[in-house]
């Protein structure tokens, strides 16, 4: 493995080091817990915590997004796997500003588990707690089964949504209505040319054949819905484009909101190539594009691959994105 | 009826922790197969940690709440809830009890598999720890005049359990992408699973008055 490693057993605990002592401007580690990242001024009294949380290895993801107008709060998992719910309790704890906490996730089986649990325990420590769990991966299950859809780069407008209508002085019920309504207003695929490796492991944890694409394929390498030979950049993003769009079904002259993402191992510039096509096929269904994002916003270590995110957006979550935020992986809007 | 007694029966959990532990690489090696392949050091990580945190005069219900805290505070992933909850309702139906007999066993291992199901989604057939762990309960509750006999059926129960996920395809969790190249390996939950259930088991019995 032509990696930068220590010992692969400590990793997170020398990444989440790393990444507070870089932005240490912004953010702090918890006194007590290592494996929880809060922002500077969290809790803010009288604002509604938002905190999210989930594995390690899709840096920016999780920990890039706490700062001021994003995520007061993030737990932080091993690799691929779940922060443990005693995290996610602390986070909250963290995050409580006396006026409740909004916990944003992803739809896994452990990130599921562990938030139930710690909103269970946070109950007892007589903090509401309100859930949204992102479910924005069209590939990941039909539409009339969302709830069972993976959460992925649409995490990242449902933290953005609901960081900024916290930071306005919104009521937990506010929040949560506004950060589920940008969830549900986001649809994303992913594309796979080429596996990652959990160092600990040391072998990938799936192959792609060269000269193969998986369309479809999820945040940690779960399976796609079609292995193709792979196309031209514009064949692919077109077919990107084409999953997305029919999914959303959007009326045209519907405003969006576009995210790419590289998944670790595909060049800037080839993310560029991807979206100038991706955004002929948006603008070539009647719909306008507000505002695009392009770069690594929610990787999976090393994987070659992409994925594209888009949000329908209305005049509040216009507002809402162009509020200011102050995150490392999310620059002032 | 005969039973165990709750005092000084945290040493159970103790060796159950030794054989997890001495298993590390083969449950890591099986979970490789068609998962991530950290089950075994994320479940060597947990039980060893809570072996050293358990006196010699620990009771079984204290063990057993140890071990929870460390798995729900320190492990996280899905085995850390799952296995944390089936041990802290295991625990807390115990807590107060003297002695264990074959009725308060059978309610143990109830409340331990609701605590699991309480958290997680999987059924019988899925290939996870449930096809080893809802097949003991059963056992468990079928009953047996003889203690002994009782605990012997729970352990092959599990072991048989375990050993049905081989032929089976994997329905939920990372090793779901396989399909149908998930058969012929064991689940390694459903293998830690049976293992641990078996330690109970021996354990329990080891200690059985008359």
């Amino acid at each position: 493995m032509q990696r930068f490693l220590n010992d692969p057993d400590d990793i997170v605990d020398e990444t989440v080091r790393g990444f507070v002592r870089a932005h240490a401007d912004r953010v702090r580690l918890h006194p007590d817990n290592a494996r929880v990242v809060a922002a500077l001024d969290a809790p803010v009294a009288s604002k509604v915590g938002i905190v999210t949380g989930g594995g390690s290895g899709h840096e920016p993801a999780f920990i890039g997004y706490t700062g001021a107008g994003m995520v007061d709060a993030t737990a932080v998992g091993e690799l691929f796997s779940s922060p443990t719910a005693k995290s996610f309790r602390d986070a909250i704890a963290a995050a409580d500003g006396g006026k409740g906490v909004v916990v944003l996730y992803g739809n896994y089986a452990g990130d599921n588990m562990n938030v139930k649990m710690a909103s269970k325990m946070a109950a007892k420590d007589d903090v509401e707690v309100l859930t949204v769990v992102a479910n924005d991966d069209v590939s990941s299950a039909p539409p009339e089964e969302r709830e069972k859809r993976r959460g992925v780069a649409g995490e990242i407008f449902m933290w953005k949504i609901g960081g900024a209508k916290a930071a306005q002085g919104a009521s937990a019920e506010e929040v949560r209505a506004a950060a589920q309504g940008a969830i549900d207003a986001c649809r994303s695929v992913g594309v796979g040319l080429g596996p990652c490796t959990l160092p600990a492991v040391g072998h990938p944890n799936f192959q792609i054949e060269p000269g193969k694409m998986e369309m479809g394929i999820g945040h940690h390498g779960e399976p796609g819905t079609s292995v193709t030979d792979l196309g031209t950049a514009d064949e692919v993003a077109a077919e990107m484009a084409r999953l997305v769009l029919d999914d959303h079904d959007l009326p045209a002259g519907t405003e969006v909101a576009v995210l790419v993402s590289g998944l670790g191992a595909t060049p800037r510039n080839e993310l560029y190539v991807l979206y100038d096509r991706m955004a002929r096929a948006i603008e070539g269904r009647g719909l306008v594009i507000h505002k695009s994002y392009v770069g690594d916003y929610f990787t999976s270590l090393e994987m070659i691959g992409a994925t594209l995110t888009v949000m329908a957006l209305d005049d509040e979550r216009k507002a809402l994105l162009a509020a200011p935020t102050d995150c490392p992986a999310f620059g002032a809007a | 009826m005969s039973s165990f007694a709750n005092a000084g029966a945290g040493a159970i959990i103790r060796d159950i922790a030794a054989v997890i532990v001495e298993n590390r690489a083969y449950l890591s090696e099986i979970d490789g197969k068609i998962g991530d392949g950290d089950h075994g050091v994320n479940m060597a990580k947990g039980f060893g940690r809570a072996a050293e945190r358990i006196g010699d005069d620990a009771s079984l219900g204290e063990a057993m709440a140890t071990l929870s805290d460390v798995l729900m505070s320190e492990i996280g992933g899905s085995m850390g809830p799952l296995y944390g909850m089936f041990f802290l309702e295991m625990s807390e139906t115990i807590e107060d009890l003297g002695a264990i007999d074959a009725d308060t066993f059978a309610a143990m291992l109830r409340a331990g598999l609701d605590g699991v199901a309480s958290v997680g989604s999987a059924k019988v057939g899925d290939k996870t720890m449930m096809d080893a762990l809802v097949p003991a309960v059963a056992a468990a509750e079928a009953g047996h005049p003889d203690m002994a006999v009782l605990l012997r059926h729970v352990a092959e129960a599990a072991e048989a359990g375990r050993d049905s996920t081989e032929d089976m395809v994997a329905k939920i969790g990372r090793s779901s992408r396989l399909g149908e190249r998930s058969r012929g390996v064991l689940d390694a939950g459903a293998t830690s699973c049976a293992m641990i259930l078996r330690g109970l088991c021996d354990g329990a019995a080891a200690r059985l008055d008359a």
